[in-house]
């Protein structure tokens, strides 16, 4: 909503300029986002008459024309616009005049023709020029007669004021309207509100019953429809005052009619319409639903299709407009109208939002009647608008007001506990302050026997409907600052972080520790990722949640895996030539639940690495592959303390190399899998290099990590190391070979290491050298030389048995 | 024999003045002191002097010798630093050369700042709760107040998945849930950091941002006590000279509501581009609990009263980290994660 500050004055003395007016109105909750001047000088810029035009001797586009600016000086001026007139009144830039874009007006001359100053356009007063008729926005501004000759034209259109852009909340609509905002300023000011006194003059030989009568045929969307007729009536510019309130507004003036329905919803905040009477066919209104396959050209021109939901403002033979949305074009003003019919009307607010969003249509009325507008207001309104169309138009009033109100408003008490303001807010006014407090606002307040009050609220005021409302009516007027700041006291609560929650941020510590960089992405993908991932079309992962409305079809579904996304993010970087990558995700996955509304959501763990760490000045280069993010996994389940854990190779994960994916298990349980992305996923996702992916589900991993991790004593007696290697089958995992020899070894062996293993020349196809490091060591004596060859011979041999293993 | 002895301290003497090196001192050492040193030989043939001369050599050799010995230590040590100190001065690195720095990961700037948001209100007596992302229109609407059709509900659009399921669009649903599960039980202090969703895309608005709400009920709980909790987060979070000020707002499930604001961290309040040269920018939602919110999640609200607030984590981020484009918070690029 745009306001004008010399506008509000009208109604209200305001003891504060615009800048501090802005200030205060933000901090009782009406914010003004922003104060606008206009800061250019039109200095010798005054209201000229063309008195006279005649053609350029030397220029076939140019005209002389000769301009009254007033003391009777003439001036001659060169002049190419399409739209000039004698007997317009124009903006005229006389010499020594400097305009908004720096150009200097002198005597010059045109085509060997003197011009004495220049006619101006609204651009080159650097005016909005969408503000202003067609034919003035190509060629020069055009004044109403009402303009005095030789007057500045800053002055004419009062460019000395300053327009406040309120954002204003949804339950202070009534603040679409100049006088409610003066009532708030007025309450700012401690000064009184002053309201427009509406003075109508009826014609007495006239009866408007004679004329209209009005129907509401559904009183559950149309709560009252009043009606003026004014006649006689001549079509022309409204004057300055009006057109510059107008615009300061936001409003583009159009004729005098058009202007004061604009004019009057702007004051009052009650849409009006005025229709030309002599189209108004069967002398009747109906306030109806509109008919199946209905149509209606509105006033943009536009045809639209209405439907039985909808409301419209008929005659006895069709729809005149779309109630309260827009009017029709084949009742609108026009430039000979002379009898106009106002409607000033209550139209239910869930309707025409409704109707509004169905068409795609809004409008000024829609917007005020979707949030609710004063039902009391409606004749006050009908009332001023055909007293300014009178004025304004030269005609005269119609006798009698077709006033139809099913409706009727029923007056809000609220029972307001002083007490109670003081409790909520944590201050302690008196109750006759907070009875003031509430009056300057228009609130009616009678004392009750027992120190509460009955509050009396006004029909303006949709949204005060209980006491808590008026707490914060007296909360912010009081000043949200000069409440004291406050700790609150009693009991704190008992849970602080949860488990879960502990242990998804040792999670990222330790992720993060191993060189991991997290990553956030939208819990949105795009169906098309798991034809990149090469799903089948059966599979699981591919019953996603999805969206009604998405933003496009890449964000239309919920995420059921993470690895697409963490291959997009691994393209992007890719994209932007950062090839090396080691990232990791906890978020949500979605997984829709057969006969309920709300999918499971399940965190998971996801990581991905790609490329090398990169060679330095003396060190090496690392490769970032499945090893290396199987070593950031055992670093995460050995600092949660997940044992037994076991790595099985799996072919059955589409998407993932056959040959380089483990499924991971911990006692029994499955965390998830880890494994290198299948190389036609990483040609769909256009990466240069082979990548590593893992993903474990978070519960599983809670429920694995024991949270209790007891000390053992340090070795008191010296160990022994010794190594074996031995050639065996490629096909036996390492693990097994491993797991055999523990437990050969037994309680003396403290650990089991491989350092190498070996393919390639002097080892027979098929097969591999697996190098291992054992150390033994006793827990209650020096173990004897002779003591560790001979376990460390049985282990070998025992390999040799199991494992048909070939001692190297 | 005397006289020879006098010799031999004399000549050793100017030798000593002469030793360069160590190998000057080993070759000194065995003239005079070797096996068949020169004084090792007086020594060893003592038997072979007069009886009445022998303590008198005797003493004198040992003297010579004990002083030899003494001197040779004094120059050999001096001698072995002067060498280390040469041999160290040929050996030296180039410190300004780089480091090998250990390779670590950082957490998301979004992590890193609700982290820190979480250990303030975990240190103002709050714990966290959580709630889920897709979430029934009931939760998020409907129980905050905000029935069908409720004009308010504009302000926020939102991503439907049926008609009574969607994207939740602001924490504020683990409310309703939180209170849902304690009622009647008092106090509840929460905040419930996540995600949330709506339908917005453009260089201020993302899809997907992050929001931390906060509820407290108990008995007499009051406005003045919202604006101390706000002011105690605001001093940790943005520091001591940072200012705050609430402004009467509207939200339908808080009454009466208001909007924080902290004065400008760039420009100090003093007016910038980042405030919009206003010199506060705003930081989060605030109110008590409206009475209907109170009842739809199980409690009276004669009896007891709470205040919510609600909070977007990105906003926060971008300022602490003078981003000025929110969507590179969610591109990932590994350069902007390794920077920040």
């Amino acid at each position: 909503m745009l306001v004008s500050y010399n506008w509000l004055k009208e109604y209200v003395d305001i003891n504060i300029n615009p800048e501090e007016l802005a200030q205060r109105l933000t901090m009782v909750g009406l914010e003004v986002s922003s104060v606008n001047r206009f800061d250019k000088s039109l200095d010798k810029v005054v209201v000229g008459l063309i008195e006279d035009i005649k053609d350029h001797p030397y220029a076939s586009k140019l005209s002389l024309c000769t301009v009254n600016v007033g003391d009777g000086q003439r001036l001659k001026i060169i002049c190419g616009a399409p739209n000039i007139r004698v007997g317009q009144k124009v903006p005229v830039a006389i010499e020594g005049a400097v305009l908004p874009s720096g150009m200097v007006i002198k005597k010059v001359n045109i085509r060997q023709m003197e011009s004495e100053g220049m006619i101006c356009s609204a651009q080159e007063l650097g005016l909005d020029a969408n503000l202003l008729p067609e034919e003035q926005k190509q060629g020069i501004m055009e004044f109403p007669d009402d303009v005095p000759i030789g007057a500045d034209v800053a002055d004419v259109l009062n460019l000395n004021d300053a327009v406040l852009e309120l954002d204003l909340t949804p339950n202070r609509s009534d603040c679409l309207s100049v006088i409610s905002i003066a009532r708030e300023v007025a309450a700012i000011c401690g000064t009184e509100l002053r309201l427009p006194v509406i003075e109508i003059k009826e014609d007495p030989n006239t009866n408007i019953g004679d004329l209209i009568t009005v129907e509401i045929a559904d009183d559950e969307l149309c709560g009252r429809y009043v009606a003026r007729i004014v006649d006689g009536i001549k079509i022309k510019p409204s004057p300055i005052w009006m057109q510059n309130r107008l615009r300061a507004s936001g409003v583009r003036p159009i004729n005098n009619i058009v202007d004061v329905t604009n004019y009057v919803m702007l004051e009052f905040g009650q849409p009006l319409h005025a229709f030309d009477y002599r189209f108004i066919k069967g002398k009747k209104i109906i306030v109806r639903r509109a008919e199946e396959g209905e149509k209606i050209v509105t006033l943009d021109g536009q045809e639209r299709k209405l439907e039985p939901d909808m409301l419209v403002i008929a005659d006895a033979e069709e729809a005149v407009a779309i109630a309260g949305v827009m009017g029709g074009r084949d009742s609108e003003i026009l430039e000979d109208t002379s009898t106009v019919l106002i409607e000033s009307a209550n139209f239910n607010s869930t309707s025409i939002r409704r109707t509004s969003r169905k068409l795609g249509l809004r409008s000024e009325s829609s917007l005020r009647f979707e949030k609710g507008v004063n039902i009391e207001g409606a004749l006050i309104a009908a009332d001023r608008a055909a007293q300014l169309m009178a004025q304004l138009g030269g005609g005269h009033i119609v006798k009698g007001v077709v006033d139809n109100y099913p409706r009727k408003w029923l007056p809000v008490n609220i029972e307001l506990r002083p007490y109670k303001v003081n409790e909520f807010l944590g201050i302690e006014l008196d109750p006759q302050v907070i009875k003031e407090t509430l009056e300057k606002i228009g609130l009616t307040i009678k004392d009750r026997e027992d120190g509460c009050f009955t509050v009396s609220v006004p029909p303006f005021r949709l949204d005060l409907e209980r006491e808590i409302d008026l707490v914060e009516e007296v909360a912010r007027l009081y000043g949200y600052d000069k409440i004291p700041s406050t700790i609150p006291s009693g009991d704190i609560g008992h849970i602080k972080k949860n488990r879960m929650q502990i242990l998804e941020e040792k999670c990222k510590n330790i992720l993060t520790a191993c060189g991991l960089m997290e990553v956030i992405t939208f819990s949105f993908t795009s169906p098309k990722v798991f034809d990149k991932l090469g799903l089948p079309q059966e599979h699981p992962l591919r019953n996603a949640v999805t969206l009604a409305n998405p933003l496009s079809e890449e964000t239309s579904i919920l995420r059921t895996t993470l690895i697409p996304n963490l291959l997009e993010v691994a393209q992007r970087n890719t994209h932007r030539k950062v090839n090396n990558l080691r990232i990791f995700e906890i978020g949500r996955i979605f997984l829709p639940i057969e006969g309920q509304e709300l999918p499971r959501e399940e965190t998971v763990i996801a990581g991905l690495i790609m490329g090398a760490l990169e060679k330095g000045w003396n060190w090496e280069s690392q490769k970032l592959d499945f090893f290396y993010l199987k070593g950031v996994l055992e670093e995460l389940f050995e600092h949660l303390n997940v044992g037994d854990v076991v790595w099985e190779p799996t072919s059955d994960y589409p998407g993932m190399h056959p040959g380089k994916t483990a499924e991971i298990k911990a006692k029994g349980i499955y965390l998830g899998f880890i494994g290198e992305i299948h190389p036609s996923v990483i040609e769909n996702f256009e990466l240069p290099t082979q990548a590593s992916v893992f993903q474990i589900n978070f519960e599983a991993l809670a429920q694995t990590s024991e949270s209790v991790k007891m000390y053992r004593p340090l070795p008191k007696y010296p160990s022994a190391e010794r190594d074996m290697a031995f050639i065996v089958s490629e096909n036996i995992p390492a693990a097994e070979i491993e797991k055999a020899i523990r437990e050969v070894g037994g309680k003396i062996l403290k650990s089991c290491r491989i350092f190498d293993v070996y393919k390639g020349r002097q080892i027979p196809e098929g097969k591999r050298s697996l190098a291992f490091s054992l150390v033994y060591q006793a827990e209650d004596r020096t173990l004897t030389d002779e003591e560790v060859d001979a376990l460390h011979e049985r282990i070998k041999s025992e390999m040799v048995k199991r494992f048909s293993a070939q001692l190297r | 024999m005397l006289e020879r002895l006098e010799q031999i301290r004399k000549t050793a003497e100017t030798g000593l003045k002469n030793l360069q090196n160590m190998k000057d001192v080993e070759n000194f050492r065995i003239k005079y002191l070797g096996k068949k040193g020169e004084l090792t030989q007086v020594l060893r043939g003592l038997s072979q002097i007069p009886e009445n001369e022998r303590p008198a050599v005797g003493k004198l050799a040992n003297e010579i010798r004990d002083y030899l010995e003494e001197q040779l230590q004094i120059i050999e040590k001096k001698i072995k630093k002067e060498e280390e100190e040469k041999k160290l001065k040929k050996e030296f690195i180039d410190v300004t050369l780089p480091g090998r720095r250990p390779v670590v990961g950082k957490k998301h700037p979004i992590t890193r700042v609700l982290d820190e948001i979480k250990e303030i209100f975990i240190g103002l007596g709050f714990g966290i709760a959580e709630g889920p992302e897709v979430e029934l229109d009931y939760y998020n609407f409907e129980a905050l107040n905000l029935p069908p059709e409720h004009p308010a509900r504009d302000m926020q659009d939102s991503f439907y998945i049926t008609d009574k399921v969607l994207l939740r669009t602001h924490t504020s649903p683990v409310q309703i849930r939180v209170m849902e599960k304690m009622a009647p039980k008092l106090p509840i202090r929460i905040i419930a950091p996540g995600r949330v969703f709506r339908r917005d895309d453009d260089a201020t608005h993302s899809p997907m941002f992050h929001q931390v709400e906060g509820l407290l009920i108990d008995r007499k709980v009051t406005f003045a006590d919202l604006k101390g909790t706000l002011q105690a987060f605001v001093l940790q979070m943005f520091g001591e000279s940072v200012r705050m000020r609430l402004r009467p707002s509207y939200f339908p499930f808080t009454e009466p509501s208001a909007e924080v604001d902290i004065s400008c961290i760039i420009c100090g309040g003093n007016g910038c581009r980042t405030c919009s040269h206003s010199g506060w920018l705003e930081i989060l939602g605030s109110g008590l609990v409206h009475p209907k919110v109170l009842e739809m999640g199980g409690y009276n609200p004669e009896e007891v009263s709470g205040y919510a607030f609600g909070m977007g984590i990105e906003r926060i981020a971008m300022l602490k980290y003078g981003i000025d484009d929110l969507r590179i918070l969610f591109e990932n690029d590994f350069r902007f994660l390794s920077q920040i």
